[in-house]
């Protein structure tokens, strides 16, 4: 059997596990394991600026592909830079490893350099966390690790490494293990027939039903069974921000995204309909708005992996713990296999009245005699010129909600965004993790001039490695959506959110060897952004100046029902 | 309500740290807290009371489940059991008082375990309510300290919390 050294294994497992990348940052703590990465090229390492980055690169190749991303973080400060980009995988639930260097056993809690303890500040945001004590461990740990991140429902592992765990000199028998058990660990695989069975029963006596679907459906790759079913059926979906492209967003019985700046269609189907199915969602505050409010007349049935998001804000009637997948199937089954069938006329009265909200207030914008472009006009173009086919990663801001209103996803993974805890700064590095691992295809980061800036050194991993995104800057000069809220609610008094001495960004894009094109005008943006695209192996950075008193609409009335909405500056529902 | 919720938990180490910052993370409450080893040495066993609605508990419950390190999770309350705590209170007892004290020991089936000239110290195994109602009985005028050990507890008849 080959022995191997503790630096060496972390490698060579995560080779067996099938890693292609690794993003990351050395530093003391992990200097052996450098070396081991050093010392063989099955494994690549993408050195990053910045540690943050470097998460935020694991997650959206998770994102992609539904496989756990990895990021290696040195000890101390380099732990803590990747703390944002642990909470953020955690809010979404995003398989992750993140490997931590530590100090030196014998030093650890002596307040030693660099020494923070990682496994107590990332606790409150991981799914697990691993400290290796013997570093014949460290291949079973690694193992566990992506068994953990990767089932049930999915979530960022940490692994805390002290350096003498990884030292050259002491050496053990590799083994990787095919198969991992934990006796308390065991997530479900399928729902509870008799619990599909009475949730089959109430679909099929729905007068105004709807299906909500979540983050849980691209996650639980879901989404084929979800447009079967929903098709057969003929009832409305609506999706999540984190939903986006688990149902085809261009599909008629597509009724949009719903919540605090869902579609004024998506939000009435919503509070008037007497059946929800929730499948992969989990009632966050964003979607209910006021609970004690929420769809007063609907019953709930939720399919969802873990439990603990089952009637946790909203008491779920018929709850269904299990993957969206297996259940979806279940639920087929039976539709094919049952002699029931949906009431259509009911159905199709429910889609008249539907309809009817659509032709009211469709989701559009207005443009109005100033000649600014509007940032909805800039997404709308995003979408035509891309084909809606491009992996669209977003900043957080208004940006990130015309995005999620105007691209229109007709594919699960294509929308990469930041929904649980809104981290500015993922935009960037996310679209460069999307990059390297789908080379071919259009990979487009929607951003603002304020998140842009939080991760902008990464312009430099990008000239590095030569990863071409594009950068869509929707640059309003301000904290847009920070802004808007105290247009909203504190009279325009603009607290900090405006952005003083912007860089140059053209300049900026072009010190660190891209391309950078400015545009000021809606009737230049077409074929600049055609030319963008068409340079496949550059990077381009597009500063788009788009109207600065732009509003995101519609827009939930605080603490109301989910059909009380702002439409625009003037109307109200 | 109030709850008994017993849980077995892997003996490892920073497993007893999850199971107390879920509790403060998810601002749920914890009246007390115990934990030992067991008869199977990878097991721990620790009971936590607290009160909440049944939104709450069932949360509880569900996110203890979702720890790593939890392989069993119980609420002793949603069936028969029994539960103790031990508490060991030291009085000032002198006089006519020290009669009082050891009467009352007796009536609560407590004992006396030290003794000085000036002192009693009584140690005294119940429910909790049976150990506040003691407290009430003497009055906490003269009480010198208190410790109790939080409650453990047990389901009555055959059913067990094992693996
Ligand atoms: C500025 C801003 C504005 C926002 N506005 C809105 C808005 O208007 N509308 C909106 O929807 N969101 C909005 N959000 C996002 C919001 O904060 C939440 O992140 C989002 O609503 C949660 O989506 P979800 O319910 O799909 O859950 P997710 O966070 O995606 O969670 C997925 C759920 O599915 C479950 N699950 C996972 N895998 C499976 C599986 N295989 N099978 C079954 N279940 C599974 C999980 O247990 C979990 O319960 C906004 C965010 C920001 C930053
Ligand atoms: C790291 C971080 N800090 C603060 C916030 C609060 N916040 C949400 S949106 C926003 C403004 C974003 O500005 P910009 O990127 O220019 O986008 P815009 O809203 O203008 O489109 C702020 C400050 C956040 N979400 N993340
Ligand atoms: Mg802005």
């Amino acid at each position: 059997m080959e022995l191997l050294s503790g630096g060496e294994m972390v490698v060579r497992a995560l080779r067996d596990q099938g890693v292609k990348y690794i993003y990351g940052y050395p530093g003391g703590a992990l200097l052996h394991v450098y070396d081991a990465i050093f010392r063989q090229d099955e494994v690549e390492h993408i050195l990053v600026r910045h540690e943050q980055a470097a998460t935020h690169m694991a997650d959206a190749y998770a994102r992609a592909t539904g496989k756990a991303g990895v990021a290696l973080v040195t000890s101390g400060p380099g732990a803590t830079n990747a703390v944002t980009g642990i909470a953020t995988a955690y809010m979404d639930s995003i398989p992750m490893v993140v490997i931590t260097g530590q100090v030196p056993s014998h030093l650890i809690g002596e307040d030693a350099f660099q020494e923070t303890d990682m496994i107590g500040i990332s606790r409150p945001i991981v799914k697990h966390n691993f400290s290796v004590r013997h570093a014949e461990d460290i291949p079973e740990i690694i193992r566990k690790a992506f068994h953990i991140a990767e089932t049930g429902r999915p979530g960022p592992v940490v692994i805390d490494i002290p350096k003498d765990m990884t030292n050259p000199t002491d050496r053990f028998p590799y083994v990787f293990p095919k198969h991992v058990k934990l006796r308390s660990y065991n997530p479900v695989t399928k729902g509870h027939s008799g619990q599909i069975k009475k949730a089959f029963d109430l679909l099929m006596s729905a007068k105004r039903p709807v299906i909500y679907a979540g983050g849980g459906v691209i996650m639980g790759e879901a989404s084929e069974e979800l447009t079967e079913l929903a098709q057969a059926l003929n009832y409305p979906v609506t999706n999540t921000l984190m939903g986006l492209g688990g149902y085809p967003g261009t599909d008629r019985q597509f009724v949009g995204m719903l919540g605090m700046h869902g579609s004024y269609e998506a939000n009435m189907v919503m509070h008037h309909s007497d059946l929800i199915l929730a499948i992969g969602a989990r009632f966050d505050d964003r979607i209910t708005n006021g609970v004690d409010k929420f769809c007063p007349t609907a019953k709930i049935i939720h399919i969802d992996v873990d439990p603990a998001s089952i009637s946790k804000t909203i008491r779920a009637d018929v709850p269904i713990v299990g993957p969206a997948k297996a259940v979806l199937e279940e639920m087929l089954q039976l539709l094919k296999s049952s002699n029931k069938l949906p009431d259509a006329e009911a159905v199709k009265t429910w889609w008249a009245q539907i309809d009817e909200w659509r032709q009211r207030h469709g989701g559009r914008f207005r443009t109005d005699d100033s000649e600014k472009m509007k940032p909805q006009q800039v997404i709308e173009m995003l979408s035509k010129v891309t084909g809606g086919d491009a992996y669209i990663c977003s900043d957080v801001g208004q940006h990130q909600m015309f995005a999620a209103q105007y691209y229109k996803f007709n594919k699960p993974n294509r929308w990469i965004n930041s929904g649980g805890l809104g981290t500015m700064g993922f935009g960037l590095p996310a679209a460069m993790g999307v990059k390297m691992n789908f080379p071919d295809a259009d990979v487009a980061c929607v951003t603002g001039e304020g998140s842009i800036q939080m991760n902008i050194q990464e312009l430099s991993t990008c000239s590095q490695y030569n990863i071409p995104v594009k950068i869509i800057c929707l640059n309003n000069g301000s904290l847009g959506m920070v802004r808007q809220w105290q247009d909203m609610n504190y009279e325009s008094r603009h607290s900090q959110s405006y952005m003083n001495s912007l860089p140059d960004f053209i300049k900026l894009a072009e010190a660190y060897g891209h391309v950078g094109i400015k545009v000021d005008k809606y009737s230049d943006l077409e074929a600049a952004m055609v030319k963008a695209f068409a340079m496949k192996d550059r990077l381009v950075f597009m500063d788009i100046t788009v109207d600065p008193h732009e509003h995101v609409y519609p827009m939930q009335v605080p603490r109301g029902s989910m059909r009380d909405m702002w439409l625009s500056k003037t109307e109200r529902t | 309500m109030r709850h008994i919720i017993s849980v077995l938990l892997e003996n490892e180490p920073g497993a007893l740290s999850r199971v107390v910052g879920l509790f403060s993370q998810r601002n749920f409450n914890i009246e007390s807290l115990t934990v030992a080893p067991t008869d199977d040495e990878t097991l721990s066993r620790l009971t936590v009371t607290t009160v909440g609605d049944d939104r709450v508990v069932e949360q509880i419950t569900k996110q203890l489940n979702k720890l790593i390190d939890v392989v069993k999770v119980v609420d002793l309350t949603e069936g028969e059991h029994i539960e103790r705590e031990l508490m060991m209170i030291k009085f000032k007892a002198s006089g006519a008082f020290r009669a009082e004290v050891k009467r009352t020991a007796d009536i609560f089936r407590g004992q006396i375990i030290d003794i000085t000239p000036n002192t009693y110290t009584v140690q005294l195994v119940g429910s909790s309510a049976k150990l506040d109602a003691f407290i009430e009985a003497l009055g906490t005028g003269s009480i010198m300290e208190v410790v109790r050990s939080g409650v453990s507890g047990i389901a009555r008849g055959e059913k067990v919390l094992s693996l």
